[in-house]
């Protein structure tokens, strides 16, 4: 239990909790949206950024965090809402992950690192980051609910009175691509689309309000990573793999009788 | 286009990849109910989506004030098939003010702890139709609001837009003729 206390693994614990508070609640947005596949699909861009930076001796995080903002901007440019175009980040972004990995000995660690979720060996920048993107967040998250929510209930009304939608969808997609890049690299690939998709697609099913859906989400996320974080150190386990197992077994949930 | 009006159409061609009704001219008034006539495919579901810019305006002139926002139904409008939001949220989502038509009917007052998606087709098609109603907009856009509405529905619908206040227009599309005659102030044969 010693080591649970020990400094070194403060960082990593902070960087965690707050992108297993925040993810899931932009998964529930993802999910209202039907795309919950970009979460895999910004993930495996993130994958290949890092291992493009790797190879090419650039930072990792920020080569991940700019290739999956590449996404974004293909997402704009698409225009169709739906995950055929997640499908294809997800192919791509797979290849240029796994081709890299074979021509470079440091593209390779990090992509093994990606697969396992190797979050005890995250460091500053990665909790300055999430600590960025929580607090940008937190005053983002209503307003986006709230267009997101008339988008799909009362279509086309927002744009007819003149609201910028199509700007308000590219900042949605932009928190999107970001949340789940910063995920990518600080937790793991599976780990990041895991912790978009589980939680919102359990809240979705078990929540009687819109208020209690995304809350759910947020504490299901914190649960699981509560659980994950203290279970692998304790083992000695990677923590990617028992994140996603916990999940999933928390995620039964969404099967109570009677609901 | 005097401050009365709400609307002006003007020889609108409207479609999308080329036009598919027009020209068409009309002018909505505040305090009436304007219906769109016309057969099936005759364009009167494009000349709604052209006046919320779906649909691309190829000739002519659609006028409104500035000050003049809209409220619409559109003619599809699916349920996702699982959304945990509750008829209480939604009204409030759609900025709905229920006492500007004398508040929430018994029958969707009964439904408001309930998820969206637990509701039955005409109870969601009644939902919208009375949210889209009572939104503080002058102008208000309905295509086909009496879809999957029961005799009862359709009565209380027809109360609601005699009850709307007089600043206030609506446009209609809808095919059922006992309901336009109850409601409608102007016919306009679209096709």
């Amino acid at each position: 239990m010693d080591l649970l206390l020990e400094p070194m693994f403060r960082v990593p614990f902070l960087t965690g909790l707050m992108l297993a508070a925040l993810v899931p609640v932009v998964g529930v947005l993802a999910r209202l949206r039907d795309e919950w596949l970009a979460a895999l699909g910004f993930a495996h861009l993130a994958g290949a950024g890092g291992a493009l930076g790797s190879a090419l001796a650039l930072p990792v995080l920020p080569a991940a965090l700019g290739l999956a903002m590449l996404g974004v901007a293909a997402r704009a440019l698409w225009r169709r809402q739906g995950n055929d175009l997640y499908a294809l980040m997800i192919l791509a972004g797979w290849a240029t992950m796994m081709l890299v990995a074979a021509v470079s000995r440091h593209a390779s660690t990090l992509g093994q690192m990606l697969v396992d979720g190797q979050l005890y060996f995250v460091r500053g920048p990665h909790l300055v980051a999430a600590a960025i993107l929580l607090v940008v967040s937190v005053p983002l998250m209503p307003l986006l609910m709230r267009l997101l929510l008339r988008l799909t209930l009362l279509p086309h009304q927002d744009q007819a009175n003149g609201v910028p939608v199509q700007s308000s969808l590219l900042l949605f997609n932009a928190l999107l691509a970001t949340s789940v890049a910063l995920s990518a690299v600080t937790l793991g690939v599976m780990t990041a689309f895991a912790l978009l998709y589980l939680p919102a697609w359990v809240a979705f099913g078990l929540a009687r309000s819109w208020r209690a859906t995304w809350l759910l989400a947020a504490g299901l996320g914190v649960v699981a990573y509560l659980i994950a974080f203290v279970l692998a150190l304790l083992v000695d386990l990677p923590f990617g793999p028992v994140m996603v197992a916990t999940l999933c077994v928390l995620g039964c949930a969404r099967f109570t009788p009677g609901r | 286009m005097t401050e009365h009006l709400l609307l002006q159409v003007t020889d609108l061609q409207a479609g999308y990849q080329r036009p598919l009704v027009g020209p068409l001219s009309f002018t909505l008034p505040a305090g009436q109910v304007l219906v769109l006539q016309g057969a099936n495919g005759a364009g009167k579901s494009t000349v709604m989506r052209a006046l919320t810019g779906e649909a691309r305006c190829f000739a002519g002139r659609i006028e409104r004030p500035a000050s003049v926002r809209l409220a619409c139904q559109p003619q599809h409008s699916p349920l996702p098939a699982e959304l945990p939001m509750t008829v209480r949220e939604y009204l409030r989502l759609a900025q709905a003010q229920p006492h500007r038509l004398g508040g929430l009917p018994d029958r969707l007052a009964s439904l408001q702890g309930h998820r969206l998606d637990h509701l039955s087709g005409g109870q969601w098609q009644l939902l919208r139709v009375f949210a889209t109603l009572c939104q503080p907009a002058p102008l208000i856009l309905l295509d086909e609001p009496t879809n999957n509405l029961d005799p009862d529905g359709e009565a209380l619908l027809v109360a609601l837009l005699k009850g709307l206040e007089p600043d206030r227009g609506v446009l209609l599309v809808c095919h059922e003729a006992d309901f336009v005659g109850h409601v409608a102030h102007q016919l306009v044969e679209v096709g």
